[in-house]
C-alpha cells in the first residue's frame, strides 16, 4: 500500500491508505481525528468540511493522493480549545440541536468569514447553503455567524 | 396518550440511597415503579407515550454534583433539561453540575426512550421530586450535626446555613446524608422560586461538539473492531440467490465476507475498505412478493378512499343525515408521499458478541427494547446484554427501530469479533422504515350558514393513525363527526417519522379549515375560535386538547404576526393544532420571487405550559416548524419496481438554509406542568404554508410536497 506525507491541523503524518480514500476516512479511521463527519460521500451537505490550505473542501471526495504538501485543518485544529470566534458564537447563540453537522458548520463559516469577514444577511445564507442541518438549527447558525462576524471585523 | 398529568408513586417504592465506595452520596429514583399503572412493554408506537424515566444524583466530597440522565439523546435536549429538574430542587448551582449520559441499565433505570415528546411531561414531578429528596436528607444530616431542627436550615447552591452563621456545604455531609431514612414528605419550590428551570441552558454537550470530540456511535471504535459494509436487497421484496466475492476479496483491507439471511456483509480495518468491498459484490436477486410503486400506491390508496371498508374510530351524531340535508359539502383529497428520515449521521451501531457477553454500543431511541431483541436473536440470557448510548446525529423516529443494531450483533456473532456496522448514505436512503405515503379524504356540510357535519376518511400504507389522534381537534366541535381508517398492506418498511400521522393529518385539515372557512364566508380565525368556544365545558373524557388553550395560542399568534395588517406582498396562512400534550398556534408570511412562493417568516405561538429550558425550547421550536416547512414543501421518495427513487443529497432535497424562513417564537406564559416540544410544532406548519400560497396565488395546493405541484405563476412585471 502507498504511504503518503500529509500536514494535519500543523503536524505532519505519514498515511498508509489505498490511493483513492478520502480524506474523511483517513482523518476518521487512520488518525483518529473523529470531529470531522461523514454525512453523504458525494460533497452534497457539507458535515466533512475541512480546510485545505485556508479553503473550506469536502473532505469526503478529496482522496488522500492529491493531498500532499497542503495545509489540512480540521475542526480539531481550528483551535486548541474552543476559542475561535465561530466556535465561541456557536456557543454563545447554543446553535447545536444534535451536533452531528455543527463541525462542518462552524469550518464553512470560518473559512467563509475569513474571506469575508463583514458580510450580509444574504451572503451568509448564500456562504452556508451547502451546509445541511437535519434538526433546521439554521437561525441560529445565521445569528452565530453575524455574532462571529462582529468579533472579527 | 394519557389524558391526565398526575403520577401517583410511592417515594418508598422507588428512592433508594447508598454511600459510595469513593465517598458521596448516590441517590437513585425509579419511575416505572412510581407509575406503574401507565407502564405497558413498547409493542406499538401508542404506548411510547408512557416512558418513565429514573436518574441518579451523585454528590462528591468536594460538593460537586453528578446528574446521570438516562434518558437517549437525539438532539431533543433531554439531557440539559431532565437534570435541570434535579438540579433546580436540590438547590445547587447549575455550574456545579456535571451531566454524563447513564447507559442502560434496565435494574435501576426502566423504558429509557426517546419518543413522543414525553420526557418533561412525565419526569416534571419526579424529577424533581428527586432532587428534593436528596436536598432535605442533606438537610436533615446538617440539621443532626448542629442539634437544631431541619426547619431552621436553608439551602442555596449547595450550602447549607443556619441562624447561628453556621455553613456546611453539600459534600461535607453528603455520606452522612445518604445513611439517614428516606423523608416521606418533601415540599417542593414555588416556581416563583425558579432559579434553573426558565432560566437559558447551553446544551451540556457544548464544548464537545464545537471541538470535534468523539461523542456519536459513528465515533466509537476499539481494538481489533471490524467495519461492516452490509449489501441488502436493492428493492422491497427481494431475496437473495447467490453472490460473487473475488473481486471483493481482492479490496486492500477487506478481511471477510458473510452471508446472513439475504444481506452480505463485508468486514474491513477500516470504513472505506468496507464500502470499497461491498460495491465490488456481484449479487443476483430474485423478486419473492410484489415489486411495489408509487403508481400503484396511489392506485391502492385512492382506491381505497373511493370504496368503504373503513375502521370508524370516532362517529359523534348522525354525519349521513347532516350530509344529506345539507345546503353545501365541500369534500377534498389531499395526498402525502413517503419521506426518508435522512439522520445526518446515517444508521450505525457496534456489537461485540463473545461467550460470555454481549457489548453494544451506538446510537439507539430504544436501548431496552433492542437489547432484549438481540438476546432473544442469539438465544442468550438478557443479563449478558449490555448496551451503552451514544449522543444521536438526529432521531425522527428511525433509530427506535433497532434493525442496524440487531445486524451488527449477528455479524459479530458470526465473524466472532467486535465489529461497527456503517450505513452509507445510500444504505441509509433506502433501506429505511419511512414516514409512509398517506391520502386523505375530507367532506364538510354546511347548512344555513354552520357547520353541521364533519368526516375524514385516511387510507395510509401499512397501518393508521393511533391511539387518540381521532379525538384531536376539530372533535367535539362539531355535532357529527367521523372518523375513518384503512389501509393498504405494502412489503415497504414503515414506521414513525417525527410526529407520526399528525405530521401531514394537521396540514391537511387546516388547509381544509381555510378553504371551509372561505366557502362559509367566515372569518378563517373567528371559526376556529368559535368552534372551540362549543368545546369548553365539554364531559367527553377522549377530547384530549384544551379549547381555552387552543384559544390562548391563537389570540398570542394574531397578535404577534401582524395577521391582517401586512405590508403590501405579504401573504399569509394560518394553522392551530394540539399533539404531544401541547398547543401550537402558527402563521406564515410569503412573498412572491419570480413566480414561486417564499416563506419569510414564521409566527409560532405554543402553549407548552412552564418552559423548562428556554434556549432549548427555542431550538425545539424553530426546528420543528423549518422541518415542517423542508419536507411540506419539497420532501418526497418514490418507488419504481420496488426501489426508492432517491438515495442520496444530489436527488433528494432537504431544507436549506437559503431556503429557510425566521421562526419568530412565543410562548403562553403559565405555571402549568411542562409538555414536550420535539414534535408538536412541525404538524401544524404544512396547513400554514399551503393557506399562506392560496392567499398569494389563488391555488389551492393538496398534495405534498408543495413545490412539485406548484404551478408557477406569470412573472409580472
Amino acid at each position: 500500500m502507498p504511504t503518503y506525507n500529509l500536514k494535519i491541523n500543523g503536524k505532519l503524518q505519514t498515511i498508509e491508505a489505498d490511493s483513492d480514500t478520502p480524506l474523511l476516512w483517513v482523518l476518521r479511521d487512520h488518525v483518529e481525528l473523529v470531529g470531522t463527519k461523514f454525512g453523504c460521500g458525494i460533497a452534497q451537505c457539507g458535515a466533512c468540511t475541512v480546510h485545505i490550505d485556508g479553503a473550506a473542501q469536502r473532505s469526503c471526495s478529496l482522496p488522500v493522493s492529491n493531498l500532499q504538501g497542503m495545509e489540512i485543518t480540521t475542526i480539531e485544529g481550528l483551535s486548541e480549545d474552543g476559542s475561535h470566534p465561530v466556535q465561541k458564537a456557536w456557543k454563545e447563540i447554543d446553535v447545536p440541536q444534535c451536533g452531528y453537522c455543527q463541525a462542518g458548520q462552524i469550518m464553512t463559516a470560518s473559512a467563509f468569514l475569513n474571506d469575508n469577514p463583514n458580510p450580509s444577511r444574504t451572503e451568509i445564507r448564500s456562504a452556508m447553503q451547502g451546509n445541511i442541518c437535519r434538526c433546521a438549527s439554521y437561525n441560529s447558525i445565521e445569528k452565530a455567524v453575524e455574532v462571529a462576524a462582529k468579533e472579527l471585523s | 396518550m394519557k389524558t391526565s398529568n398526575k403520577i401517583n408513586f410511592s417515594r418508598r417504592a422507588f428512592l433508594q440511597t447508598s454511600t459510595l465506595a469513593s465517598g458521596g452520596m448516590l441517590i437513585g429514583f425509579n419511575l416505572f415503579t412510581a407509575c406503574k399503572e401507565d407502564v405497558k412493554p413498547p409493542i406499538d408506537l401508542s404506548l411510547l407515550n408512557y416512558n418513565d424515566f429514573n436518574a441518579f444524583i451523585k454528590i462528591s466530597d468536594e460538593g460537586k454534583v453528578t446528574i446521570f440522565s438516562p434518558n437517549p439523546e437525539i438532539g431533543q435536549g433531554v439531557k440539559t433539561s431532565m437534570p435541570m429538574l434535579i438540579a433546580e430542587e436540590l438547590d445547587v448551582a447549575w455550574d456545579d453540575v456535571h451531566v454524563v449520559q447513564g447507559a442502560l441499565d434496565t435494574k435501576n433505570y426502566s423504558r429509557q426512550v426517546a419518543g413522543g415528546s414525553q420526557s418533561l411531561r412525565h419526569g416534571w414531578e419526579p424529577l424533581r421530586q428527586t432532587g428534593a429528596t436528596a436536598r432535605q436528607m442533606l438537610v436533615n444530616a446538617a440539621a443532626t450535626r448542629w442539634g437544631i431542627l431541619p426547619s431552621e436550615c436553608k439551602t442555596k447552591n449547595g450550602v447549607i446555613t443556619n441562624s447561628n452563621g453556621d455553613i456546611l456545604g453539600y459534600g461535607d455531609v453528603a455520606i452522612e446524608a445518604a445513611q439517614l431514612e428516606v423523608p416521606e414528605e418533601v415540599a417542593l419550590k414555588d416556581p416563583k422560586d425558579f432559579t434553573i428551570i426558565g432560566q437559558g441552558k447551553s446544551n451540556v454537550d457544548i464544548d464537545e461538539i464545537i471541538t470535534g470530540k468523539p461523542l456519536f456511535g459513528l465515533d466509537y471504535k476499539v481494538e481489533g473492531m471490524q467495519y461492516a459494509s452490509i449489501l441488502r436487497p436493492p428493492a422491497f421484496g427481494q431475496k437473495l440467490v447467490s453472490f460473487d466475492d473475488t473481486a471483493t476479496r481482492g479490496v486492500n483491507g477487506v478481511n471477510d465476507v458473510i452471508k446472513f439471511g439475504d444481506k452480505v456483509a463485508v468486514l474491513a480495518n477500516n470504513t472505506w475498505a468496507a464500502m470499497k468491498g461491498k460495491k465490488a459484490l456481484k449479487a443476483e436477486w430474485n423478486q419473492d412478493s410484489q415489486a411495489e410503486s408509487t403508481a400503484l400506491h396511489d392506485e391502492k390508496l385512492m382506491a381505497i378512499l373511493n370504496g368503504d371498508t373503513f375502521d370508524t374510530r370516532r362517529e359523534d351524531g348522525d354525519v349521513k343525515k347532516a350530509f344529506a340535508e345539507a345546503d353545501t359539502v365541500l369534500e377534498r383529497t389531499y395526498e402525502t408521499p413517503f419521506v426518508p428520515h435522512n439522520c445526518m449521521e446515517p444508521m450505525n451501531f457496534f456489537a461485540h458478541v463473545s461467550t460470555n457477553k454481549i457489548e453494544l454500543v451506538g446510537p439507539i431511541q430504544t436501548p431496552a427494547g433492542t437489547a432484549s431483541r438481540i438476546a432473544k436473536m442469539l438465544g442468550r440470557d438478557e443479563s449478558e446484554v449490555s448496551l451503552e448510548m451514544t449522543r444521536m446525529g438526529g432521531g425522527f423516529g428511525r433509530r427506535l427501530y433497532g434493525d442496524f443494531a440487531l445486524e451488527a450483533a449477528e455479524v459479530s456473532h458470526l465473524a466472532k469479533k467486535p465489529v461497527k456496522v456503517v450505513f452509507s448514505r445510500e444504505d441509509d436512503m433506502t433501506d429505511g422504515i419511512y414516514r409512509p405515503a398517506i391520502k386523505y379524504r375530507i367532506a364538510a356540510s354546511i347548512k344555513d350558514g354552520k357547520l353541521t357535519g364533519y368526516h375524514l376518511k385516511e387510507a395510509a400504507i401499512n397501518s393508521n393513525m393511533y391511539g387518540l389522534i381521532p379525538n384531536f381537534f376539530p372533535a367535539g366541535a362539531i355535532e357529527n363527526y367521523k372518523v375513518d381508517t384503512a389501509n393498504y398492506k405494502s412489503n415497504i418498511t414503515t414506521g414513525a417519522w417525527r410526529a407520526p400521522y399528525t405530521n401531514v393529518l394537521a396540514s391537511c385539515e387546516q388547509s381544509f379549515f381555510d378553504e371551509l372557512a372561505e366557502t362559509m364566508q367566515v372569518d378563517r380565525i373567528q371559526l376556529h375560535k368559535d368552534l372551540l368556544e362549543k368545546v369548553k365545558g365539554t364531559t367527553d373524557e377522549q377530547i384530549q386538547y384544551s379549547p381555552e388553550r387552543l384559544q390562548g395560542v391563537i389570540d398570542l399568534v394574531v397578535d404577534k404576526s401582524n395577521w391582517g395588517n401586512t405590508k403590501e406582498g405579504v401573504y399569509q396562512g394560518f394553522a392551530v393544532y394540539y399533539c404531544h400534550n401541547t398547543h401550537v398556534a402558527e402563521i406564515a408570511d410569503i412573498e412572491m420571487e419570480n413566480g414561486y412562493p417564499v416563506v419569510k417568516k414564521v409566527t409560532c405561538a405554543v402553549d407548552c405550559g412552564i418552559v423548562v429550558n428556554p434556549l432549548g425550547a427555542n431550538n425545539q421550536v424553530v426546528g420543528g416548524v423549518i422541518d415542517g416547512i423542508g419536507h411540506s414543501m419539497y420532501g418526497e421518495l418514490t418507488f419504481e419496481n420496488g426501489m426508492p427513487q432517491s438515495n442520496n443529497f444530489n436527488s433528494y432535497q432537504l431544507i436549506r438554509m437559503h431556503q429557510t424562513p425566521q421562526v419568530d417564537v412565543h410562548f403562553v406564559k403559565n405555571n402549568l406542568a411542562p409538555t414536550g416540544l420535539g414534535e408538536p410544532t412541525l404538524p401544524p406548519v404544512g396547513g400554514a404554508i399551503a393557506n399562506a400560497i392560496y392567499a398569494a396565488t389563488g391555488q389551492r395546493l393538496l398534495k405534498m410536497p408543495y413545490m412539485k405541484h406548484y404551478e408557477p405563476q406569470k412573472i409580472i412585471g
